[in-house]
């Protein structure tokens, strides 16, 4: 399919498909990150991890709405705060869902898998009751909606590029927060050995707590900036639950490194695919390989030490 | 009975929600005295007493396809409240069950078999998706009910218990390709679509067109992507690659709403770049944003803009019932033709019985349809006529192209398939 084109196409083209793999791993990471601090670091298996992307997802949509009719003027930057209030509206709620629900079922892992996913369903109801069955219009300030161009036949979304920006925050935020900050010693003091970290005096359900809420934080952020290319539906969360394990579980469930890894791998071999073979095809490509691969090596890319 | 189906444009309408058996006990006794006897018009046993006829409304209002289905169910109610107050069928006032699909195909099935079955439903207005319909079409069949179809699908398909409301493929396509090809001069085309039945047939009858009857013009690409894709930056690539005169595009649900918006945001302007889309109505467009889907033309039946005295009524009866914001999309017209079709059907038979009514169907014509004037064919599906539009930043279409006449329906086109 290459023949026939200048060098000049040719070029643009691998530029505009490098970054397009570039913003194809940021999504991943982005939507994989909450679920691997909630699935590596707590072994819960979280199914509504979807709804809580679109609870950011419509806080945005009201945060959009509230600075239309109060703020006009300042509509170009409302999207940082609404990641702001996503961030904390997903985290808020998953420390209420873990309170409720998950913390009885910490040792029924198989349950939490259950309970999530009649949670997921729940949501999905009370988003359609709230705010309907239909797909709900988020709108962007016109900077963030174009595109940059490089060149004349170099286009680059600028919606790409954002969520690349937040991607890395988050990244490198998560990475502060478990791997230097005394917090996240207790959190992987809690994963490596629960009843040690507690006998050592670590109050570890609010270590748990703070978990959860962080992961379905990040998921809320997530939901934020997906109003940018995706849509907003009570079921839109159910779009993006697949990847998200996929990526997770490839990565080796705890590995936060993992899940990075793997998210570059899986998005990197579906955007050059997707180019070269039909879009159902790639995923059917790229799904075959991901389940060889976990076939010879069920733990995923990267393990994590941990006594059992 | 060709005469009698020219109703007033401003429908004197009952109180919504009033029950059928309590409207028709408001009605003067003579519109009662005058009504066929029971035994008469149903000889088959259905839902039928001397002051009502029970029918079945079958869509999805949770699950995935509550978002599309929705209008549906509205279109239908108002249609049955606006029957209502004109003295509803053979003198009887119209009760609906409505039943909840719940997106789930198996779930349909066994739903229409509560309504054929349990409530001997005389009529059933439903289902949006092929797969629903697919999954009930056995149960109509054999139970030998009536089934009302609103949704534009992929032809292929049809039946003595099935009236199809909406467009089969052959008729929401070959015009539309047509009209870009002699008023835009587009040669080459770049089929794309959600992987499923309906865009893949559509997309192969469109590649015959294309290909054999539309003179110097090729496909440069087709490319299908599953259901809820959510990153299309790839295969816009390819796109701006292969450079077509027109992007073809049958994605549907919230896919929809990513591809506009990354379409938009890799810089490829819709005012410059023809897209063409049979699966975008005014439903979609709420969810993706005008800003981000507007220049594009989308080819169906009919449009919330269109300017004619009935579509204006039906409208403003839709706003007063729903609000006045109310978004309508094909689809939704379509599913308000049912009970109207099966209204003027029973009176044509003089029967609800459902054998009667299937053999009355065709040369049934509805004058007061919101896309202009409808009309019933042999093989179930409607006489309608093929429209373009253009998707403008409010959210709604502009008409830029109607066919002259109707265009007749053919679901089992020879030469396409």
């Amino acid at each position: 399919m290459l023949m026939g084109y200048s060098f000049g196409d040719l070029g643009s083209i691998m530029a505009m498909q490098g970054f397009a793999g570039l913003i194809l791993f940021s999504v991943f990471v982005l939507m994989a990150l909450g679920l691997a601090v909630i699935f590596g670091q707590m072994g819960v298996i979280n199914m509504a991890h979807g709804e809580f992307m679109i609870l950011g997802a419509y806080v945005t949509f009201l945060t959009s709405r509230l600075f239309t009719t109060t703020l006009p003027g300042a509509f170009g930057a409302y999207f940082f705060v609404a990641v702001v209030l996503a961030f904390c509206a997903a985290g808020l709620a998953g420390m209420a869902v873990e309170w409720l629900l998950i913390r009885h079922l910490y040792r029924r892992p198989l349950d939490t898998l259950l309970a999530t996913w009649g949670l997921s369903l729940i949501l999905q109801q009370v988003y359609r009751s709230v705010f309907g069955a239909r797909e709900v219009g988020v709108d962007q300030p016109d900077w963030m909606m174009g595109a940059a161009s490089l060149s004349d036949s170099i286009q680059i979304p600028i919606n790409g590029l954002i969520v690349m920006a937040l991607t890395t925050l988050i990244a490198v935020g998560v990475y502060l927060l478990i791997f230097r900050l005394g917090w996240g010693k207790q959190i992987r003091a809690v994963v490596q050995n629960r009843a040690m970290a507690g006998a050592v005096g670590i109050d570890t359900e609010r270590v748990d707590r703070l978990t959860f809420g962080l992961g379905c934080g990040i998921a809320g952020v997530a939901g934020s900036a997906f109003t940018m290319i995706g849509s907003t539906s009570p079921t839109a969360g159910q779009l993006y639950i697949v990847d998200a394990f996929l990526v997770v579980v490839f990565g080796g469930a705890g590995s936060l490194v993992g899940t990075v890894a793997s998210a570059f791998t899986i998005s990197q071999a579906r955007s050059t695919l997707e180019f070269f073979l039909s879009g159902s095809m790639a995923q059917v490509v790229v799904l075959l390989t991901v389940v060889g691969i976990l076939m010879l090596r069920p733990q995923g890319l990267f393990v994590l030490k941990v006594r059992r | 009975m060709a005469d009698d189906t020219r109703y007033p444009l401003h429908r004197r309408r009952l109180m919504q929600g009033m029950a059928g058996a309590s409207a028709a006990a408001l009605l003067p006794w003579s519109a009662r005295a005058q009504a066929p006897a029971t035994a008469a018009i149903n000889t088959t046993g259905l839902a039928v007493t001397d002051s009502t006829v029970t029918v079945g409304i079958l869509h999805s209002i949770t699950g995935t396809m509550a978002i599309s289905e929705t209008g549906s169910v509205e279109a239908e109610k108002l249609a049955i409240s606006e029957i209502n107050a004109q003295g509803g069928v053979l003198g009887r006032q119209i009760k609906s069950i409505q039943e909840d699909g719940a997106s789930d195909w198996p779930n349909f099935a066994e739903k229409a078999k509560k309504l054929l079955v349990g409530d001997k439903c005389a009529a059933v207005f439903g289902c949006w998706t092929s797969a629903s319909r697919k999954a009930v079409l056995p149960v109509f069949e054999q139970y030998n009910g009536m089934l009302y179809y609103p949704t534009f699908y992929e032809g292929l398909e049809q039946s003595k218990n099935v009236i199809y409301t909406g467009q089969e493929a052959t008729q929401q396509i070959l015009a539309g390709l047509d009209w870009v090809n002699k008023t835009r001069g587009s040669k080459t085309f770049y089929l794309l679509g959600s992987d499923y039945i309906w865009p893949r047939t559509s997309n192969k009858i469109a590649r015959k067109h294309i290909e054999g009857h539309l003179a110097g013009c090729k496909v440069v690409g087709e490319d299908y992507f599953p259901l809820g894709h959510t990153q299309f930056n790839s295969v816009i690539n390819k796109i701006k690659l292969s450079k077509p005169d027109v992007i073809y595009a049958i994605i549907v649900g919230g896919s929809n709403v990513a591809f506009y918006k990354q379409l938009k945001a890799a810089g490829v302007d819709l005012n410059k770049q023809t897209l063409l889309t049979i699966s975008v109505t005014e439903d979609e467009i709420g969810g993706i944003g005008g800003d981000n889907i507007a220049g594009a033309f989308a080819c169906m039946k009919y449009f919330q803009s269109l300017d004619n005295p009935n579509n204006k009524a039906f409208v403003a009866d839709f706003d007063k019932m729903y609000g006045d914001k109310s978004v309508i999309g094909d689809v939704t017209q379509a599913a308000y033709l049912g009970p109207w079709l099966w209204k003027l059907t029973a009176e044509k038979a003089g029967s609800f019985d459902v054998d009667k009514i299937a053999a009355a169907s065709p040369g049934v014509e509805f004058k007061g349809a919101p896309e202009g004037y409808v009309r019933i064919h042999e093989n179930h599906h409607l006489w309608s006529k093929t429209r373009v539009g253009k998707a403008l930043a409010n959210g709604q279409y502009e008409l830029v192209y109607e066919t002259a006449e109707l265009v007749q329906p053919d679901p089992f086109p020879k030469g396409y398939q």
